[in-house]
């Protein structure tokens, strides 16, 4: 489904702030794998996310989609396989536009925008079933303005939009880090239940290690540009958090280090 | 008095088409496009020239309101494309508008008097009002299209709609053009009730585009598309009441106007940031009162 080969990324090459952000990535995840993806701050996980959507090219590399070459392509035409949740909730929706607006905008993904009604009485009713699906009232919200949401609120509604036109990849980045414990709980419900429900490939960067290990089937660890470790579904199953930092420590040489770092 | 109320009201719809296309980049793209300076002059010379030449009215302003677009598509090109500052883009685009308009009139000035103009027939005030209803009308209905979402997406978060496959290039590029073809054809409709075409009419249009736009806001509010363009259109005539009412005043001159537009400007964008920050610093005097006081309750309890 995805496929990432070699993939190298350096910023600020040949100066005296030289970062080596990727080496040689290789990652090819199966239709409905989904992976979460944990290591230390600067490992480099939210420029994996970047280089696949689209966000930055990478330097050397192929990034392939169901065996699409897709790396030199800008984001917006990537857009049409990949969804995408930012960790900051003020990203993913625009403010001041409406509920139901911004699900339109979501809606037309991948297609071409044209003259047509963004938001018409087949798709209100449409974006109304999808909303109840979250389960926080804001079916009955259409026409509120985006801005007057809460951050949770908003995350929510992100998620609904990177996801209800079934993309190929969803990728999400942190998603919950901003969010209070109770919402960003919500939120990691929601994902878990709509990923599972659409059969959504999907790459997740967290910072929370029991979530790393209760979610999804596969878990890569990073660290350095590098991955360092891959763990099958069989394996996670029976992982627990000390025993995934006790491996991080022994491969890396080095504790686990995360400013937002939960461990259960 | 009437008189004067009713020639304040035709001049602002004339130039309400202009706060329209100012609307489009100042508010919608939260681009300060200064083309417009450039462009107006643009629609008042190509319309001034062709129809000295015979031509139709009608399809003067068409071809005015087509220079317009050229014009803004040029400013967008220098911004995304060139990757040339937004504020700059549109001083460069206007200082070549100022050779370009140059060229087309051959002279500063082109008379329009004794040849026909579209309201040669038509009563300027009664015209303006259906056309400029009209372009409100088409205005919104675009802004609620699938292309209009993601135009009015990428100012409010282009990082966002660029996620979800909309070329943010393409839509302000799109955006300035047709801001700057609004523009344009207010420029012609000016030169044709005014009976003729300047070379330096175009000047000081920006802040008075933005005083109309920041005007209507204030007075009719900004909700929703509809009202935020029925605004612009209205703050475009009360501007206009408000000068033609300046002008009354003995000890001021017509050329103070351009003054008293920026300070209209100034203070309309210095208030709401002023209220904002004596709002918070209240509000963090209050909150820290009642830290404070949550503090010193407990020691208090202790004396009893
Ligand atoms: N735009 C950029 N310019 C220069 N260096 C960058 C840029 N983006 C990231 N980096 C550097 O690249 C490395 C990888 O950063 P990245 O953001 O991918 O890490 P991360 O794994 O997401 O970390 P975190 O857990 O803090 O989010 C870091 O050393 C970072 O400083
Ligand atoms: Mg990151």
């Amino acid at each position: 489904m995805l496929e990432l080969s070699q993939v190298s990324k350096l910023f600020n090459p040949g100066t005296a702030d030289e970062k080596i952000a990727l080496t040689d990535i290789r990652l090819k995840l199966a239709p409905g794998d989904f992976v979460t993806v944990i290591g230390s701050n600067g490992a480099g996980k939210s420029t994996l996310m970047n280089i696949i959507s689209g966000v930055m090219k990478p330097d050397y590399g192929e990034v392939l989609i169901e065996g699409k070459p897709i790396h030199a392509l800008p984001e917006f035409q990537r857009s049409r396989w990949i969804g995408r949740v930012f960790q900051d909730p003020m990203a993913g929706t625009a403010p001041r536009m409406t509920i139901e607006e911004n699900l339109a905008m979501a809606y037309a993904r991948g297609k071409p925008r044209g003259f047509r009604l963004g938001v018409n009485r087949s798709k209100r009713a449409m974006f109304r079933e999808q909303l109840q699906r979250l389960g926080i009232g804001l079916e009955n919200r259409l026409r509120a303005k985006v801005g007057l949401l809460s951050g949770g609120e908003r995350q929510a509604l992100s998620l609904l939009m990177a996801t209800f036109t079934k993309p190929q990849i969803l990728l999400l980045d942190e998603h919950t880090a901003a969010l209070d414990p109770a919402r960003a709980e919500l939120i990691t419900r929601l994902t878990d239940q709509i990923v599972r429900d659409l059969g959504l490939t999907t790459l997740m960067v967290t910072h929370n290690m029991e979530q790393a290990i209760r979610l999804g089937n596969r878990l890569i660890m990073m660290d350095k540009g590098r991955i360092i470790l891959d763990i099958p579904e069989e394996r996670k199953r029976h992982l627990t958090v000390e025993q995934l930092l006790g491996e991080f420590e022994q491969i890396s040489g080095h504790q686990l280090s995360d400013d937002r770092i939960v461990l259960g | 008095m009437i008189g004067s109320l009713s020639g304040a009201v035709e001049l602002g719809l004339l130039y309400s088409l202009m706060a329209l296309g100012v609307f489009i980049t100042f508010r919608i793209l939260d681009f300060p496009d200064l083309t417009v300076d450039g462009s107006f002059t643009t629609g008042a010379a190509v319309t001034a020239i062709m129809i000295s030449h015979g031509n139709s009215p009608w399809l003067a302003t068409l071809v005015a309101f087509a220079s317009g677009l050229a014009a803004g598509a040029c400013t967008g090109l220098l911004h995304t494309k060139g990757k040339i500052n937004g504020l700059l883009s549109g001083i460069l685009m206007m200082i070549a508008l100022y050779s370009i308009n140059m060229r087309i009139m051959g002279k500063p000035n082109i008379s329009l008097l004794g040849v026909d103009t579209i309201f040669a027939s038509i009563s300027p005030l009664v015209f303006m009002l259906i056309v400029v209803i009209i372009v409100k009308l088409l205005l919104d209905a675009f802004l609620h299209t699938d292309l209009g979402l993601a135009l009015r997406a990428t100012g409010d978060n282009s990082r966002m709609i660029r996620s979800l496959g909309a070329n943010t290039d393409s839509t302000t590029i799109l955006g300035v053009s047709l801001s700057n073809g609004l523009v344009a054809v207010s420029g012609a409709f000016v030169a044709q009730q005014s009976g003729f075409a300047d070379i330096s009419m175009g000047i000081g249009m920006i802040v008075i585009g933005l005083a109309s736009v920041i005007i209507g806001e204030a007075i009719f509010g900004s909700g929703s598309v509809f009202r935020a363009t029925l605004a612009a259109v209205l703050g475009s005539v009360v501007y206009r009441l408000v000068v033609a009412f300046a002008l009354r005043v003995q000890w001021l001159d017509a050329s103070d106007l351009k003054l008293i537009t920026a300070i209209i400007v100034i203070v309309a964008l210095v208030l709401p940031t002023a209220r904002r920050s004596v709002k918070a610093r209240s509000a963090a005097r209050r909150r820290s009162l009642e830290l404070a006081a949550a503090a010193a309750a407990p020691k208090q309890g202790g004396v009893r």
